[in-house]
């Protein structure tokens, strides 16, 4: 079992904190990751940044141009998460646009993935209909492929997707890109139950979430929330980043002492 | 004469041109490409709707546009120049023919919110005619320096009540414009109608694309069968950005014994990093939801292309196109800014006819010294554009040139 499977047995509120790696600074990777998870998180989604983020608003996209100005790129990203996982047994999935995995050759950087304890892998321009071979390398190495659903996804493919996928899916809360606002929640309610009942595996949700509210409010009806762009937008422009991401975090838990 | 024909039938079912095309996409766009596919497919064979935008194509694009003898510049080379007029079509590019199909189908779909990027404008120059006559609300994203360089463009937009959106991220020109057309989309998937301006993006686009854009081709084969008595014409060539004048051109000629020849921009030297040559340098990727050739750097980062023309200045290329680059059935070459501009005054000079300046990158292909164009062949070239929108910048460049 890897530690994407095991955390997702366990029947609690999980809170999955996106990072972009290389921001804000070349070398926060290590010190972010870590002082989120002393925080609270329970899972680290670790982005690699691109030129192109096709699904990702104006928060992240700037943490992108930055990190990437700063100097980023996957093999300082693979330096980095060796000596992180030195430290923390913690669940980190990676996330990134297939360009750059094509790039580093989706046989290398799964197996690289494997090598340095990553235990997921979300690719956001990869659907289902791509996605074959990305989830066969995945699987057979042990790592999860994390893939996507979003509330048009229909009922059929929302199965089809969690079969495919395994072991975990990324339900993208909202028809739209990372940062933009919730929909109701009478809405959402009825897309998560939708999920409930169609998925074959445990989904976690993402796109929107800035609150403590929030993630208590998706996990009563998902298995785990992501918070990635309210967490980017906290640590933007602070000389003290570390200690925004800690308190930003711990309040996302409910720990506000 | 009997022809010989070779079969081509590509896309694949699932969009793929042998390893290119498909759909990297996020999955809330699937159901809209799926829904997009399945209306095309069905409008394809449907006796209306092909009724429909050919009466369009004729009363109100002004097709079929003339292929044209260039008798000066066939002199002054020694072979035979037609030009396929596309110049001539309503608002003045090959543009139109694909955003007429295209509104169609969003007619069909019942989605009243068109939105497009536009690099040149002459793509959001269609769409807002298109969008207008239909009375469909229309928003064009456009890249803040391809903004400062087609003003003129831009006016017609205007006028024609589309809303502009200036894009102000990355390279500020044609690729970031379709990063924030495509945001745009998966944000209102649901009303909302993607008119893409070339044969590129996710299945089925480059090959939607390609289909309405070879009303040129097919014209052409039986234009140039009446005007000279000869079966087939003996090269085609066009400019290639993503690439749509030039599949309109090249697709229903695929299956015969034609040479056909793609001009990429070669903006200051394929040697030099300014350039938006993407099959003669670049690599495999995968931009804007599908895998091509594309132009980035050892980290996978898309990077910035260049050439005078903005309607050229993409880092990527329809999938397609990678596809016959790689099979061989097309060959690929490039023309400077500098020769492109030398090639808008000559064409310009020598047949009264004012090229765009992507065009003007096939037209120096003509000038070029090893091009293999021998004595006496018939050469069609695909006039894709008029030059009027890019006056200013060549004015500019001329200034700078004799200063």
């Amino acid at each position: 079992m890897n530690r994407i499977q095991k955390l997702f047995t366990e029947k609690r509120e999980k809170l999955i904190v996106y990072l972009t790696a290389g921001y804000p600074k070349l070398n926060s990777t290590k010190d972010l990751v870590l002082s989120a998870i002393d925080s609270g998180a329970d899972m680290i989604e670790l982005g690699i940044p691109f030129s192109d983020p096709q699904a990702d608003g104006p928060v992240i996209q700037y943490s992108n141009e930055k990190a990437i100005k700063n100097g980023i790129n996957l093999g300082i990203i693979f330096d980095q998460l060796e000596k992180i996982r030195q430290e923390t047994s913690k669940p980190i999935a990676l996330m990134g646009y297939y360009n750059q995995i094509l790039k580093w050759g989706l046989n290398t950087f799964i197996s690289d993935c494997k090598s340095l304890g990553v235990d997921g892998i979300t690719i956001p321009d990869l659907p289902l209909c791509e996605a074959n071979e990305f989830c066969k390398l995945s699987k057979s190495m042990n790592i999860s492929p994390i893939l996507l659903v979003a509330p048009n996804t229909s009922n059929e493919n929302i199965t089809k997707i969690s079969k495919k996928a395994a072991d975990l899916i990324y339900a993208v809360s909202i028809i739209g890109i990372t940062g933009n606002d919730l929909s109701s929640r009478t809405e959402l309610k009825t897309y998560l139950s939708r999920i409930r009942k169609y998925s074959s595996t445990p989904f976690m949700v993402g796109f929107g979430i800035r609150s403590h509210n929030d993630v208590k409010w998706f996990n009563e009806y998902s298995d785990g929330a992501v918070v990635g762009s309210a967490i980017i937008e906290k640590i933007k422009n602070k000389n003290d980043y570390i200690n925004s991401a800690r308190s930003f975090v711990k309040k996302l838990k409910g720990n506000h002492g | 004469m009997e022809l010989t024909k070779r079969d081509y039938d590509l896309p694949d079912s699932k969009g793929h041109f042998a390893e290119f095309g498909g759909r990297f996409v996020p999955e809330t766009l699937i159901p809209a490409l799926d829904s997009l596919e399945e209306h095309y497919l069905a409008a394809k064979e449907n006796k209306l709707f092909n009724n429909e935008l050919n009466q369009l194509l004729k009363y109100y694009c002004g097709r079929e546009t003339p292929l044209y003898k260039a008798e000066e510049i066939s002199k002054e080379l020694g072979f035979n120049l037609w030009l396929k007029r596309e110049d001539l079509n309503h608002t003045g590019a090959h543009k139109i023919n694909n955003a007429l199909g295209q509104i169609l189908l969003a007619k069909k779909m019942g989605k009243k919110r068109i939105i497009a990027e536009t690099g040149a404008g002459q793509h959001g120059v269609a769409t807002a005619a298109v969008a207008a006559k239909f009375g469909f609300e229309c928003i064009v994203y456009m890249g803040e320096e391809d903004i400062e360089r087609q003003k003129l463009n831009v006016f017609r937009m205007n006028l024609m009540g589309a809303e502009i959106r200036p894009v102000s991220s990355g390279s500020k020109t044609l690729k970031d414009a379709t990063n924030e057309a495509i945001r745009d989309w998966v944000s209102n998937v649901e009303n909302t109608f993607y008119i893409i301006g070339s044969s590129v993006g996710p299945h089925p686009y480059p090959m939607l694309v390609r289909d309405f854009q070879s009303v040129i081709g097919k014209e052409t084969i039986i234009q140039f069968k009446e005007l000279t008595g000869l079966p087939l014409p003996d090269k085609l060539i066009a400019c290639v950005g993503g690439g749509s004048n030039a599949l309109g051109l090249f697709y229903p000629f695929l299956p015969y014994d034609v040479e056909i020849i793609g001009v990429e921009a070669g903006g200051k030297g394929v040697n030099t990093t300014q350039h938006a040559a993407t099959l003669t340098k670049g690599e495999f990727g995968v931009l804007h939801g599908a895998a091509s050739m594309m132009l980035q750097n050892e980290d996978g980062q898309v990077t910035l292309p260049h050439s005078i023309s903005a309607g050229l200045d993409y880092p990527g290329i329809g999938p397609e196109h990678s596809y016959l680059s790689k099979s061989k059935r097309v060959k690929y070459k490039t023309a400077t800014d500098d020769e492109a501009l030398d090639a808008f005054k000559w064409m310009s000079e020598k047949e009264g006819i004012i090229p765009a300046l992507e065009t003007a990158h096939a037209i120096a292909y003509l000038k070029q010294k090893d091009n293999g164009i021998s004595k006496n062949e018939h050469v069609i070239l695909n006039l894709s554009g008029r030059g009027d929108k890019d006056v200013s910048t060549v004015e500019q460049s001329m200034k700078k040139k004799y200063e």
